[in-house]
């Protein structure tokens, strides 16, 4: 057990992946010298070389673009999209490229590429720099996409991603890149495509991914002063989701809040909700209710605070569901 | 210079007011240029006019086809064949191409089957060809995508030290196809960005066909096109597009330059949709019967028979035994087109992922057995006909 930031656990393992297979390759906006703008690829093109960590052009679309040209020659490009709202620029070769071309190939050609993406509000910043774009991912067929909440899952997601014969979209909770946390280098990690059960409870399931995961379970703290035990599942996966895991604790609890950032109109919650109503129906004793960002443009960062789903909100609906 | 070598036309302008390479006049004559020679023999030449016979019969059987309901759409290369066939033969055995959707004649030179480029026009696939084995990835309809994904392939070429070692059966490079619109888009200059600094072995092969559907080459540019890459530091050069003889010799020596390691280049292959967009569109509310007769006098696979005949000495017979050739094909990708089966949509549940997600499994059992209720309850069903 060694003890790391989630930045540190993200550079670790990404150090693994290139250890591990010399067709790794890093790309993206100052990744190589400085070490990406939070640190994540810090000392790798030291040590791998300017041809495997490649500080690229200032072109989102470019960086993905090529990375397919890269996959298609039997590489496995790892690109870092410096902040999630520079996503959107690359969006088209996302969904129409990366996405389709193993479909397209009548399922012969692999897209084995990351795409990792700093996401999520909280840290005071300018416009476009606190996004969670990932229902438009898990939207597309093609990309499967993760989010991580903590330094174990950083460590080995981010090398099963890496190993993936399909494209992933991997979400790094920003406004924790420096939160610590015990990370097992020895251990046996679970699969990539699954949730995890991080607190047992039996009244309310909390669902939560990414940076809310934290904010669940405080809430789940502050909730067993009431009496109430909460279970919080970490989603982990977005695309595919944990099906089983979520129905499992749905028909033991018979109430799910879901917790996102994004905005809810047609977000994550929405689509969990929906499957749970349709698998669970009978073992429901309130509808599935939703926490998430409201349906703004991300506000001003003097707004923020306001705006993101907190232990407060979370605790509001779970009165709301203990009501019905 | 011929009365037809010009590119005095009736659009005449600043596109049109430059000197280009031209190895063949549009009359036939084999004429001297001081940078680009073509060093192959007749024989070679004659293998190029059966190239572009050849492909002209499978794009006039494809758009019969479109018209009679047996494809969804055709793109046809009406007129681009010498711009095709000549880039095409300079090929080397280790190039890759990244081609945009309306290379046939490309696909022609990888020896990939016509029936299966006509399947994605079909609709019964996405590209059906063997793209490791023919090295023509798929067709790319997003305009200019996929020169994004050649300079990404030229830069794995170059990490797998395939470039520049000097050994002609080792280094390798990578054709981009695009057309003149494509020029606008982003990812085009994306690609001029990366693959200038990185150096990467990539020649970008431009059909300037003058029109974007409906769009004339003068909305996409104010300058000729094959000045566009300068800026980038990528060295540009405008080429007859008609005149097989000089796009494989002015692609031949980019791609000796690429695999040298001499970086990317951008040709211009200065041409004409003579034909329209695609089945779907209809040339005549925005273009000039004018400008396309202009353009028929520059025919490219006409200029090579006269050439073959009046001046290689090439008989009448081999001219018939390629006209038969061609009907033949036609025949046959006539009958194969008809006969490719129906895709299940059932089965392409399993092409999305590599590996298969237990929510597309479940998705796929779900309406497989709802597929399968209609057959039960049809009135062929077994136990009710009884």
């Amino acid at each position: 057990m060694t003890t790391l930031t989630i930045a540190k656990a993200l550079n670790a393992g990404l150090r693994r992946a290139l250890e591990a297979d010399p067709k790794v390759v890093l790309a993206g906006e100052d990744i190589g010298k400085l070490g990406g703008v939070f640190r994540v690829t810090e000392g790798l093109q030291k040590d791998f070389g300017e041809a495997r960590v490649i500080d690229s052009p200032l072109a989102e679309s470019g960086i993905v673009g090529t990375a397919v040209g890269m996959a298609l020659r039997g590489y496995r490009p790892v690109c870092e999209m410096q902040f999630d709202g520079f996503t959107m620029p690359a969006f088209d070769q996302i969904v129409n490229q990366v996405a389709k071309f193993h479909f397209r190939s009548g399922g012969r050609i692999n897209i084995p590429m990351v795409i990792r993406i700093p996401y999520g509000g909280g840290i005071g910043a300018v416009e476009h720099h606190s996004e969670s774009p990932e229902a438009y991912f898990c939207h597309t067929a093609g990309l499967k996409v993760v989010a991580v909440s903590n330094a174990d899952d950083a460590y080995w997601m981010i090398q099963q991603a890496v190993a993936s014969a399909d494209p992933v979209i991997f979400f790094e909770p920003k406004r924790r890149y420096h939160e610590r946390g015990e990370v097992d280098v020895a251990g046996d990690p679970q699969p990539l495509h699954s949730a995890k059960i991080i607190r047992e409870g039996s009244d309310v399931t909390l669902l939560a991914y990414g940076p809310m995961v934290k904010v669940c379970l405080d809430a789940a703290n502050a909730a067993e002063d009431e009496g109430r035990r909460l279970e919080v599942i970490d989603l982990r996966t977005l695309s595919p989701l944990d099906m089983a895991a979520i129905t499992r604790s749905a028909e033991k609890t018979g109430r799910v809040v879901v917790v996102h950032e994004a905005a809810g109109n047609l977000g994550l919650g929405a689509e969990i909700a929906a499957r749970i109503t349709e698998k669970c129906f009978y073992s429901l004793e309130a509808p599935v209710l939703r926490v998430t960002g409201f349906d703004l443009p991300y506000p001003a960062s003097r707004l923020e605070d306001e705006y993101l789903p907190d232990l407060d909100r979370v605790l509001d609906a779970v009165d709301r569901s203990l009501a019905y | 210079m011929s009365e037809l070598s010009g590119l005095a036309g009736p659009r005449a302008g600043a596109q049109a007011d430059v000197d280009y390479v031209q190895l063949l006049t549009p009359e036939g004559v084999r004429v001297e240029n001081d940078a680009y020679e073509f060093t192959g023999d007749d024989e070679q030449i004659a293998g190029f006019y059966r190239d572009m016979v050849l492909t002209r019969r499978f794009d006039t059987e494809a758009t019969a086809l479109q018209r009679q309901g047996e494809l969804g759409l055709w793109a046809s290369c009406l007129g681009q064949e010498a711009a095709q066939i000549g880039s095409g033969r300079a090929l080397g055995p280790q190039d890759q191409v990244f081609p945009s959707y309306r290379e046939h004649g490309v696909a022609r030179c990888l020896d990939v089957d016509p029936v299966e480029v006509l399947g994605l026009f079909r609709g019964v696939d996405q590209g059906g060809w063997d793209v490791v084995g023919s090295r023509l990835n798929l067709y790319t309809v997003v305009i200019g995508a996929q020169t994004l994904h050649a300079t990404g392939y030229a830069m794995g070429l170059e990490r797998d030290g395939l470039v520049g070692t000097g050994d002609p059966d080792r280094d390798a490079a990578v054709v981009a196809y695009l057309g003149d619109g494509a020029t606008s888009q982003g990812d085009v200059s994306e690609a001029f960005v990366f693959s200038a600094s990185y150096n990467a072995p990539v020649v970008f092969f431009c059909q300037n066909n003058q029109w974007a559907i409906s769009e004339p080459i003068e909305r996409q540019s104010k300058i000729p096109l094959f000045k566009r890459s300068s800026g980038f530091g990528i060295p540009g050069i405008r080429v007859d597009g008609n005149d097989v003889l000089a796009t494989y010799a002015v692609t031949t020596k980019a791609l000796e330059q690429a695999r040298s390691g001499n970086g990317p280049s951008f040709i211009e292959a200065y041409t004409y949709r003579m034909g329209a967009h695609t089945t779907s569109d209809d040339p005549t509310k925005y273009r000039l019967a004018d400008e396309v007769e202009h353009w028929r006098l520059r025919d490219p696979i006409a200029r090579v028979k006269v050439y073959l005949a009046r001046g290689g000495g090439v008989p009448q017979s081999f001219f018939d035994d390629v006209d038969a050739e061609a009907d033949d094909l036609a025949a046959d990708i006539r009958k194969r087109c008809l006969d490719l089966p129906d895709p299940s949509l059932v089965d392409a549940f399993d092409q999305v992922y590599a590996e298969q997600t237990p929510y597309l499994v479940e998705q796929q059992a779900a309406y497989a057995a709802y597929l399968d209720s209609f057959e039960a309850d049809g009135p062929e069903s077994g136990d009710g006909a009884r």
